[in-house]
């Protein structure tokens, strides 16, 4: 339920604008992939947990086993896939999107 | 080791301190809320908090909602009693917040006003989707807030020194837990219904900086304890427990390798199920959509992610370090002689660093009273965070659109949602003094897997499937809910086991107690037979919802 009134024609024209196309593949290229990287990579663990306890088991230093190491690594990749894709945005999306939505605010496409 | 709770004066030192920091814990949050409560006029204030708070403020509250008594008291309790496999939660839990993050948070917040569903419904007909959401908003929220209760109802009888032998005022044990689980919901209520969103968001910010620091401040002792030898931790951890080894291992709590080769199956599907519910489950959950409509952009929700993500997941470190010393510290033994469950491992182990650095049984007490009092806190805040996602649906997706059909006055649809917050609270206090006996960190998982099955497929389709349609919507939210909470209904969670809810009953013929590794592939593919046996496809909404969704244009 849109409150405002919108011209759909002005957006389905930027929908098949090259800019907007461009944000587009650039934003999916990125987040699809690594979604189904890092649901893989989750996924691993979840199965070397359920079913490859001895490997799991052996110990690396002391006490530290591969579960646990293997446990502290999804932390990283998390903090890194997150610090990763806000650079990836705030350089490669942002501007685009920037551009996309002035031009429509120029146009009488606005609240 | 020392028996916990070891003098009668202790206790009641512990007693009056943790009441005394609870109450002051209430005074400043109400006042918060009344505060809040003068700041909040239109109904965007109520819902989205003026849309005015920054990335970080944002970033604490979502920290503040999903940091709940699962995650302090569960989790905790889980990895002291069973080593390993608590952590499997933490992880779950954290790397979930990618699909937030990348899949989710920016374009829900370009594209939707107040709830999940403003997204869901976006190009489709109004009522029947709107409907649908609101639905699986309260089932989700309820499952949630039912775990939340249950913690304070374990944690009372524990930080009140209430055994089984004795009473406080009157009430034993049990009356003393119903009680608290009347008084937190009674509780979150009021903030809800007085601060809307802007107390709600506030009172986050103030119980995450307190749990953070709580969990610092246990995790350095604890570290402390050990010389910062991790390894020695984990070596004490493992030796008290009585399970060696194993303790530090998967296995002892899911995927149990028993003799019979289809327990052994059934028990190895359930770690896979929970896994798949924990890491799609956040970006479903209704009280956690609802944050990232209380910043000013797109761009600052993507701040605010970044920024819990940093916080939640430094908080999981800690829980690890709590968890192990706890089951190092005070010892699996007197852990389940407590609460069963684990859900009081925390608050004893906060006991037993007291004891040990603060001087004695009264430095025991002091320690035990403060991180009684934050966990207190933590519960409340969540229950609120809860009661308000799912009230403002009953009102803005519910009552305004379906009943009024869009021509609601803006008062008339805030003051519904306050009455709304009132029944919500009131059916989840019923309905936790029921589950009593279900560990809070468990309950939770099954909320995400209702979330993630309901809620996930749907969002998912709508922002990136072109196709998708109203018919694909109705399908994929009640296909997934449906089969979420059937094959919950009918697990040893609900019936046919010591620790179910009807333990003297059993008509469970699912053999996991996680649904998600089916139910959350039935929402994804009744998404996709619903879509495809409708002709109905708004390409045109489409173009509004994509080029909106990314560019941020006409975002409210």
């Amino acid at each position: 339920m849109t409150t405002e009134a919108t011209p759909t024609e002005k957006y389905v024209a930027v929908q098949n604008s090259p800019e907007f196309s461009e944000l587009r593949r650039k934003l999916r290229n990125f987040v699809f992939p690594m979604t189904v990287a890092f649901f893989l990579w989750y996924a691993l663990y979840v199965l070397l947990s359920a079913y490859a306890r001895g490997f799991m088991a052996l110990k690396i230093v002391g006490n530290i086993n591969v579960a646990l190491l293997f446990g502290l690594l999804q932390f990283v990749s998390t903090f890194l896939i997150a610090w990763y894709y806000s650079r990836y945005a705030a350089r490669q999306l942002d501007p685009l999107a920037d551009k996309i939505g002035a031009d429509l605010k120029g146009g009488e496409v606005t609240k | 080791m020392t028996d916990f709770i070891a003098a009668e004066a202790t206790s009641s030192t512990s007693r009056t301190l943790t009441i005394t920091l609870f109450l002051v814990f209430v005074a400043i949050t109400l006042a918060i809320t009344i505060w809040a409560s003068r700041q909040t006029k239109t109904a965007t204030d109520f819902y989205a908090g003026g849309r005015q708070f920054s990335g970080f403020q944002n970033g604490m509250a979502i920290g503040g909602d999903y940091m709940s008594a699962a995650s302090f008291l569960g989790i905790a309790g889980l990895i002291a009693l069973y080593g390993y496999d608590g952590f499997l939660y933490s992880i779950g839990f954290l790397v979930a917040w990618l699909v937030a993050l990348l899949l989710v948070a920016e374009f829900l917040r370009n594209s939707g006003r107040y709830t999940m569903a403003d997204v869901l419904a976006f190009r489709m007909r109004q009522r029947p989707v709107r409907t649908a959401a609101s639905v699986s908003t309260i089932v989700v929220s309820i499952f949630y807030l039912i775990a939340q209760m249950v913690g304070a109802g374990a944690l009372v009888s524990l930080l009140l020194g209430i055994k089984a032998d004795t009473t406080f005022l009157g009430m034993d044990a049990g009356t003393a837990k119903v009680a608290t689980i009347i008084l937190v919901g009674a509780l979150m209520i009021v903030y809800v219904v007085v601060g809307g969103m802007k107390g709600t968001t506030y009172v986050q910010i103030v119980k995450a900086f307190l749990l953070m620091t709580g969990a610092l401040v246990m995790t350095l002792l604890v570290l402390a304890h050990y010389k910062f030898n991790l390894s020695s931790l984990l070596g004490d951890a493992a030796e008290q427990s009585g399970k060696g080894a194993a303790f530090l291992e998967p296995g002892l709590r899911y995927g149990i390798e028993s003799d019979s080769a289809s327990a052994t199956f059934y028990s190895k599907m359930d770690l896979l199920s929970l896994g798949i519910a924990l890491v799609l489950g956040t970006a479903g959950l209704p009280h956690i959509l609802t944050r990232f409509y209380t910043v000013p952009t797109s761009r600052i929700a993507r701040k605010s992610v970044l920024w819990a993500i940093g916080i939640i997941g430094v908080f999981y470190l800690f829980t690890l370090a709590l968890g192990f010393g706890a089951a190092a510290m005070v010892g699996g033994t007197a852990i389940t002689a407590q609460d069963k469950a684990g859900n009081t491992a925390a608050p004893q182990l906060a006991q037993e660093l007291g004891i040990t650095f603060l001087g004695g049984d009264t430095g025991g007490a002091v320690l035990l009273a403060i991180i009684a009092a934050v966990a207190f806190a933590t519960i409340l805040a969540v229950v609120a965070g809860l009661t308000l996602a799912s009230s403002s649906s009953v009102a803005h997706d519910f009552y305004a659109s379906v009943i009024k059909r869009g021509q609601a006055a803006e008062r008339d649809e805030v003051r519904v949602a306050r009455i709304s917050a009132f029944v919500i609270g009131a059916v989840a206090i019923v309905l936790s003094i029921f589950a009593q006996s279900l560990n809070v960190a468990f309950l939770v998982a099954l909320a995400f897997a209702v979330a993630a099955s309901a809620n996930l497929p749907a969002i998912l389709y709508s922002l990136f499937w072109k196709r998708f349609n109203t018919s694909g919507a109705l399908w994929s939210i009640y296909g997934g809910l449906i089969a979420a909470v059937v094959l919950v209904f009918f697990s040893p969670v609900v019936s046919g086991s010591a620790t179910a809810m009807f333990p003297d009953h059993d008509w469970h013929w699912f053999p996991l107690s996680n649904p998600g590794i089916i139910s959350i592939p039935i929402g994804f593919l009744c998404g996709f037979i619903g879509t495809l046996v409708s002709k109905e496809n708004d390409t045109d909404k489409y173009a509004e919802l994509e080029v909106r969704s990314l560019t941020g244009h006409g975002a409210h």
